[in-house]
């Protein structure tokens, strides 16, 4: 009878399991637990397996796992790798309950500062993100993932979105390129994701298939919630586009640049100056604001090096960026700080916003400030100057009664 | 022989005879008032002794055999060489040559590298093992491996006590001595095996009938400093090696990288600077795990920034406060262990890093001792239950795995903090009961874990110097349930045999908990 595997053990395992199903003619279903967890959750483990069995019609089966402390949702999602292993073409799926705390929107200007990656595939590092307070997580699907694990990292993505809390963090997937990315919007779309990221763009036509294939499933799972759009620039042929690509759909919330890939599809290598990729970074800042998206920055890839993280950010920033990624929790802080605007800058912005306001009042129509004339662009500027100053701690929310 | 069992102050059930002694039940903190003198050793004569001081004999069972070591008797080691103590082992390879019997092993604590020792357990050359107990002897003694006799948790302090109160009588003491002259004066702060202090045996020194020094540095007289004074001592050894210096320095010298412990030690810290405990001239003690070590590294750029200076840290020492202590931050550290070895050499050259022992920081039966005089220690815990309640000795496996070392001895300073995760891959540690209660939740203040601060609610005082900082100050319960939500629901309870395998003690010699054998 057939036999399949999914998950992972070993020493270096933590908070992830493995598991060896084999389907039998007759004789009812057995689960052998060998877990770091038994004392406390045997039983509930073997009930989880049983209740998995029975949701894809498994009657007969030997089922072994090897449990390194992880979560229930990983479990449920190792159980259904290893059933879609055994049966390719099987439609049913183990879901974990939505936790109520996953159940937040988001809207098109957030704040975008800082994006954690998370590797899709690995519990371990997704539960405590929200924690650290990205302004994003992304749970990657791409890079961070082993070919050969594609599979399993979408159910296991698909299972974390409906599970973790992710305090209020956008909640964003990095799907693969091409067929495979279609695929994987089919396992998340409906699971409240709010950001998709479509590596290695290089035209709107790639836009557009993303787009059209999150409005299919959306409609085959009666989503309602809006499936923004993030293109990650990756390549030559993908900067000369930036703009085709940055208004290829109006679900486009930002624009991304990845310097990895894109420093060796024009034949160089990335270096910390960064003249190399001026031209591409400013190409994507252009594209974006020519197209009303938000402007992203590149990950710095030298955890250790803060102060070099801090330098990378304020010259994104000075560059027009309004956002970078990160690698690592402890650059979470680094950015968003980096990010927020100087004692000036939202002093003049504070100053602009009141006499904003006063003319509003007065109906009037023209906005001065001392003897200078205040166009709309540098309002809504100043607005979202106060809005990260007050994100970054450096306002009070209610600065107006303060004042 | 069936186990008599009482339930104490804390609903525990305790044995009524432990080893053959009775035992008081625990009453509460500061309730127990012993009476009656201490114990003494018997008086000695100098005429016994060589004139010119030497004391070497040729070898480690010459020495056994002179001091008159017999079965049945009472052996203490210390454990500042950690895991790389090379003297304990061969002690009693050295008593199954005598061919003697059911000998009882006090050392101050256990580590991996004594886990030979359970074959002697196995054969009855070891009666049973009285101390803290690390790693593989701790779980050998939870699957009921040591059935003649009880394994007896002691705090650093609660060594000390026991010792002078006499509920423990050493016949024969053996300290291994990085330093010494053949007078038998000793300390660990010189030699090839330097470790530091070597007061975790000042107690076996003033109380033991009988003391043998092991050293692989022999020195004329006079030893200097002289941390154990040579005129407690019968016998010296001298040996090739006693101990390896890669792993007596083997607590944990990392900071921990794990961004999940590095935010619960940023909010300790941040903790300690909102409640107002980080002004001038204040004190902290920070365990050695790597959540404490970065905690003391956020406070110290604290410190900085605030332009405050400690009166005094205290050790388990390490090249992070000793950076503190040379760069002005502190006026003082007061170490009971070193760490590494700049701890090691920072205590020999730095007369402001001072040696302390268990008697002077921890020992309950004393005139004060100064673990209560500290503003704030951050200490590590297995488990925390809804009462503030702490366990440090067992997992939620029941297994037994780490000796108490001096940890309930810190929880008298002026605020005891536990910064733990919630919970450890699916570990939860917030639970509704601990498994082994070794620290009364009346003692431990605050807990900080990555989704909260809990704040006891016995300390108002706290709770109100921190209102409106923007600490997430939250009641226990609710983290507690929401870890539960987390890891599936509450976890069940470990399984236990119905046997009592080893007893923890309070800091007064009084018993707070058992730890029974663990279901197969």
């Amino acid at each position: 009878m057939a036999r399949s595997e999914a998950g992972r053990r070993g020493k270096e395992i933590r908070s992830d399991c493995w598991i060896a199903l084999e389907e039998k003619a007759s004789g009812g279903s057995t689960v052998a637990v060998k877990s770091k967890v038994a004392s406390m959750y045997g039983a509930s483990l073997e009930d989880l397996i049983k209740k998995g069995l029975k949701v894809f019609g498994i009657d007969n089966a030997q089922v072994e796992i090897e449990d390194a402390g992880a979560l229930p949702f990983t479990v449920m999602a190792r159980l259904e790798t290893a059933v879609r292993r055994m049966r390719p073409d099987e439609k049913r799926e183990f879901l974990p309950d939505v936790a109520p705390a996953t159940l937040y929107g988001t809207h098109r200007d957030r704040l975008r500062r800082s994006r954690l990656y998370l590797p899709g595939n690995e519990a371990k590092f997704m539960i405590n993100a929200g924690l650290h307070k990205p302004d994003g997580v992304i749970l990657d699907l791409e890079d961070s993932v082993h070919p050969s694990e594609k599979d399993s990292a979408r159910v296991h993505v698909r299972n974390a979105l409906r599970q973790i809390d992710f305090m209020g963090c956008e909640r964003m997937v990095r799907i693969n390129q091409g067929n495979l990315g279609l695929l994987d919007l089919d396992f998340v779309v409906a699971h409240n994701v709010h950001v998709v990221l479509i590596p290695k763009c290089e035209s709107p036509d790639e836009v557009k298939k993303v787009d059209a294939r999150i409005a299919e499933a959306k409609k085959r799972h009666k989503a309602e919630h809006d499936v923004y759009l993030m293109p990650i620039i990756e390549s030559a042929l993908g900067a000369i586009r930036a703009y085709e690509i940055a208004t290829a759909s109006p679900n486009i919330v930002a624009l991304t640049i990845g310097l990895e890939d894109y420093t060796a599809d024009i034949g160089t290598r990335r270096t910390n100056e960064g003249r190399e990729s001026f031209w591409a970074r400013e190409q994507v800042v252009n594209a974006a604001r020519a197209a009303s998206v938000q402007p992203i920055d590149t990950v710095f890839s030298d955890v250790a090096d803060m102060e070099g993280l801090r330098q990378s950010v304020l010259e994104a920033k000075s560059l027009g960026f309004e956002g970078k990624g990160c690698i690592h929790p402890r650059q979470i802080e680094v950015i968003n700080d980096a990010f927020a605007p100087t004692e000036d800058e939202i002093k003049r912005a504070k100053a602009i916003m009141l006499a904003y306001e006063a003319a509003q009042a007065k109906g009037l129509g023209v906005v001065s400030l001392g003897s200078k004339m205040i166009d709309p662009p540098v309002v809504k500027r100043a607005l979202r100057t106060i809005d990260l100053a007050v994100a970054s701690g450096k306002l009070a929310e209610n600065w107006r009664e303060i004042q | 022989m069936k186990q008599q069992l009482v339930k104490n102050a804390v609903g525990r059930m305790v044995p009524t005879a432990v080893n053959g002694k009775e035992q008081v039940a625990y009453m509460g903190v500061g309730k127990y008032k012993p009476t009656g003198r201490k114990a003494a050793p018997p008086i000695a004569s100098t005429g016994d002794y060589p004139c010119d001081g030497n004391k070497v004999v040729k070898d480690l069972r010459t020495a056994l055999e002179k001091v008159g070591l017999r079965s049945g008797m009472t052996v203490s080691t210390h454990h500042h060489f950690r895991n790389g103590d090379l003297v304990s082992n061969t002690i009693f390879d050295a008593a199954a040559e005598m061919g003697l019997k059911d000998l009882v092993w006090f050392p101050s604590a256990s580590f991996p590298c004594n886990a030979p020792l359970t074959k002697y357990i196995d054969n009855g050359l070891i009666h049973h093992i009285e101390g803290s107990m690390n790693g593989p002897l701790g779980e050998y003694t939870s699957r009921g491996k040591m059935p003649r006799g009880l394994g007896v948790l002691r705090s650093h302090g609660g060594r000390y006590q026991a010792v002078q109160d006499g509920e423990v009588h050493i016949d024969v003491a053996v300290i291994a001595a990085p330093t010494a002259d053949p007078f038998g004066n000793c300390n660990g702060v010189t030699g090839p095996s330097a470790c530091g202090s070597l007061f975790f045996s000042l107690a076996d020194s003033q109380y033991a009938d009988k003391v043998i020094v092991v050293t692989d540095n022999l020195v004329p007289f006079p030893c200097v400093p002289w941390q154990i004074q040579g005129n407690y001592v019968d016998c010296v050894v001298v040996v090739d090696k006693i101990g390896d210096p890669a792993k007596i320095v083997s607590g944990t010298t990392e900071i921990t990288k794990s961004p999940d412990r590095l935010l619960i030690a940023e909010m300790t810290a941040r903790f300690v600077r909102e409640a107002g405990i980080l002004k001038e001239g204040f004190s902290f003690q920070a365990g050695a795990g790597g959540t404490s070590l970065a905690f003391a590294i956020f406070l110290k750029d604290m410190m900085k920034e605030a332009g405050i200076k400690a009166r005094f840290i205290r050790g388990g020492s390490n090249k992070y406060l000793v950076e503190m202590l040379e760069e002005g931050l502190t006026d003082y550290i007061l170490d009971g262990q070193t760490f590494d070895l700049i701890g090691v050499r920072s205590m020999r050259d730095n007369p402001r890093h001072v040696a302390t022992s268990p008697f002077t920081s921890y020992n309950y039966h004393g005139k004060g001792n100064f673990g209560t005089m500290v503003d704030c220690v951050v200490l590590g815990a297995t488990e925390v239950d809804v009462n503030f309640n702490a366990n440090v000795v067992t997992h939620s496996d029941g297994l037994l795995l780490h000796g108490i070392g001096g940890w309930q001895n810190c929880l008298f300073s002026g605020c005891t903090i536990l910064p733990i995760p919630s919970f450890r891959d699916r570990i939860p540690v917030l639970l509704d009961e601990v498994t082994t209660l070794c620290g009364p939740g009346e003692l431990i203040d605050v807990i900080v874990t990555e989704r909260g601060i809990a704040i006891n609610p016995l300390r108002k005082d706290l709770l109100d110097r921190v209102k409106g900082s923007d600490l997430p100050i939250r009641p226990i319960e609710e983290i507690k349930a929401e870890v539960e939500g987390i890891c599936g629901g509450k976890p069940a309870r470990a399984k236990f045999k119905d046997n009592v395998v080893a007893v923890v003690k309070w800091v007064d010699g009084t018993l707070i908990d058992s730890v029974r054998q663990v279901a197969d």
